[in-house]
């Protein structure tokens, strides 16, 4: 009979874990639907950017408020994970507390969970207000209603509730108060339940602890449907992330090829073209054309806005934002993967990515500044999805603004974007 | 003014030190032209070894490309590369940060290898070697606040060569608030020079010339032909122009020498 307990958290542990891995299968392979690019070079330079960007939040502190604040959640999270070790062994082996037997080490480790704890509460709190007193301009935007908006708070409510049930847990721990060692945040919060009787004490902590543990695997598993995938993709996407100069765009191979054959004298106009020689495709019109590091950068995107509040075209007011392409791509995609769920593969519905969701008013307004590149905290490249819908649009359907037409067609006919002719290019010399 | 071409200097068997590629704007522009006459009286008073293409010159294809034209880019890509390695072109200097970005990295890929630096660049490491002596005339002293073209800035991460030109010309140099890796845009970037913008509810050269103009500066410096035009449209636009000058830091050099 006193297995159930243990037989139920095994239970658990078991439905918890699959379920998440399950969804993270179905994330690689929704990733694994974008194109091949290459970024195996420059291992050591990778290393270095994740280490310095994604372990160090390098690039968070430039807002140093909310970047603060961040590490400190950040850290909370990891070092507090220490104690789901404990949790896990005493859940299995119907131990309590079997790290106890480490003495000082012990009660010093519970000591700064729970300071940390505190502090990630805190922080929690901060985060809420800017959110919903403060109201950020970042966080109202209008892709940011419904869901995004929900998500977001559902987060913060999630960190609070698992960081109180933790130090109610110690605090409801007769025999760990007793010590009077490692509860330099419980010792306050005892005092509430002076007047329970020692059962229901008890009682308090069992639930606390099951809650704690129950709330653990639930979150594992809200990360899937969340924007809150970052915690884990960060590391990666910061490994994967461009190294080149960020005003440097990729150059076509396949238009490379081309262009070669054009202006080679000897070239046979009439050879037959090889097999793929010209690829079905120039450009992106939906997820599947988009490389899986693009469509990587749409799972990790935390739908924080520091590319949106930077970004001049979204500062006046324009349809573009960001944040919306890395969102729309992930809504996309995440469809694409649930057609194959369906249907076992990707058969086109008749949406895409352009039109449906991303209009070309957006992809117009672009500068190509990469500020948003700049202003992401985990090096996602917004600017780089624009440019290939922007190809797809131009060398597939010849759907550029009239204005640009014009421009392309003089730069083709006298090497300019202005009608002059190339004739008149050393006039200034003697003007 | 002495500007060689290529042409005339390999009829005669040289090789200059540095080509300088005009760039559209800088050949064409009736603004953008003072530039280039500025920044080629410095190489002459210099005396570096320069030359142009001239009419052999063609778009760097950057409007193309950013247009989402791959097509046009790299048909004016490796036309131009045909020619600059028909000139064994080893270093390029520019005045324009659009061109700067496109043969410095995006040219190598397609067979054009150079060392391409930005006029700035170039200007300081002429006056770092003692070729070129400036000082600030009547510009000494006075509030400066210098706008970070993306295509040099961000793109690039040039960001001091500008600034320590100023510095030698001792100006009060007054940062704006988005300055740097932080920079806003002009809004001539990815081929925006080239049509209406989208809907909105502000221009975006209008939105950074007002954070420039609250620097209360008396000139706003740049580095980039478009940036200038689009800056300067704003300093119209705020009706300011018979206060406020938009100057590319060659014309500043210049004026403030006498060159």
């Amino acid at each position: 009979m006193h297995l159930i307990p243990n037989l139920l958290f095994a239970l658990l542990l078991i439905v918890g874990v699959g379920i998440f891995v399950k969804n993270i299968k179905k994330i690689i392979r929704n990733i694994k639907l974008g194109k091949a690019i290459d970024r195996s070079d420059n291992a050591d330079k990778r290393w270095k950017n994740m280490l310095l960007v994604a372990f160090g939040q390098s690039k968070m502190v430039s807002r140093p408020l909310s970047g603060i604040l961040h590490i400190i959640v950040y850290a909370g999270f990891i070092i507090i994970n220490i104690e789901v070790i404990e949790i896990l062994i005493d859940g299995l082996f119907g131990t309590h507390r079997i790290f106890k037997f480490a003495g000082p080490l012990y009660t010093f480790l519970i000591g700064s969970f729970e300071i940390l704890a505190f502090m990630v509460f805190v922080s929690v709190i901060i985060f809420w207000m800017r959110r919903m007193v403060i109201r950020v301009p970042r966080f109202w935007n209008k892709e940011m209603t419904s869901w995004p908006k929900n998500d977001a708070l559902n987060i913060l409510y999630f960190e609070m509730v698992l960081m109180s049930l933790f130090i109610i847990m110690n605090a409801t721990d007769t025999a760990f108060q007793q010590l009077n060692a490692g509860n330099p945040i419980s010792q306050f919060v005892t005092p509430l339940f002076s007047n329970f009787s020692v059962d229901s004490l008890h009682f308090i902590e069992r639930a606390a602890w099951w809650i704690h543990v129950i709330g653990i695997f639930i979150f594992l598993n809200y990360l899937y449907y969340s924007k809150h995938l970052h915690i884990l993709l960060a590391f990666p996407n910061t490994f994967y992330a461009n190294l080149n100069p960020k005003g440097q765009l990729d150059n076509l191979e396949s238009v490379t090829n081309e262009v070669k054959l054009m202006m080679d004298p000897n070239a046979n106009p009439y050879a037959a073209p090889l097999e793929d020689a010209v690829p079905s495709k120039f450009g992106a019109s939906d997820v599947t054309d988009l490389t899986w590091v693009q469509l990587m950068n749409a799972y990790t995107c935390t739908e924080c806005g520091r590319c949106t509040s930077v970004c001049p075209a979204n500062i006046t007011g324009k349809e573009l934002s960001p944040r919306a392409i890395m969102m729309k791509t992930r809504d996309r995609l995440e469809e694409v993967g649930k057609i194959i769920d369906q249907k076992g593969s990707f058969e086109n519905e008749g949406k895409q990515l352009l039109n449906d969701y991303i209009t070309p008013e957006e992809l117009w307004a672009c500068t190509s500044c990469n500020a948003c590149v700049e202003a992401c905290p985990v090096n996602i490249n917004p600017l780089s999805i624009i440019m290939d819908m922007r190809r797809f649009l131009v060398m597939e359907q010849s759907a550029a603004p009239q204005e640009l037409n014009v421009m392309m067609t003089n730069i083709e006919n006298n090497g300019a974007p202005w009608q002059y002719s190339q004739m008149d290019r050393l006039n200034w010399k003697d003007e | 003014m002495n500007v060689p071409t290529m042409a005339e200097m390999m009829a005669q068997g040289k090789q200059p030190e540095v080509l300088f590629w005009v760039g559209c704007a800088g050949s064409y522009d009736d603004r953008a032209k003072k530039i280039t006459k500025a920044f080629v009286k410095i190489l002459n008073n210099a005396k570096v070894e320069f030359a142009v293409l001239g009419t052999e010159e063609s778009c760097s294809g950057d409007p193309a490309k950013r247009s989402g034209n791959e097509f046009l880019f790299q048909m004016q890509a490796m036309t131009n590369i045909e020619i600059l390695n028909a000139y064994e072109i080893k270093k390029i200097v520019t005045a324009c940060p659009h061109c700067y970005n496109t043969l410095k990295n995006e040219y190598p890929e397609l067979g054009g290898k150079y060392e391409v630096i930005h006029h700035t660049e170039l200007l300081q490491s002429l006056i770092n070697d003692g070729r070129l002596k400036i000082e600030g005339g009547s510009f000494k002293g006075q509030r400066i606040t210098f706008h970070d073209p993306c295509y040099l800035g961000r793109a690039n991460d040039v960001y001091e060569a500008p600034r320590e030109l100023l510095e030698k010309m001792e100006v009060e140099l007054v940062e704006m608030n988005r300055c740097k890796s932080n920079g806003l845009c002009c809004g001539a970037g990815g081929a925006q020079m080239f049509k209406e913008a989208e809907k909105g509810t502000n221009e975006i050269f209008i939105e950074r010339t007002d954070e420039a103009l609250s620097t209360k500066s008396s000139i706003i410096a740049t580095g980039c032909p478009f940036c200038n035009t689009m800056i300067t449209d704003g300093v119209k636009n705020a009706n300011k122009e018979n206060e406020v000058q938009v100057l590319d830091i060659a014309e500043m050099i210049v004026s403030a020498n006498k060159l």
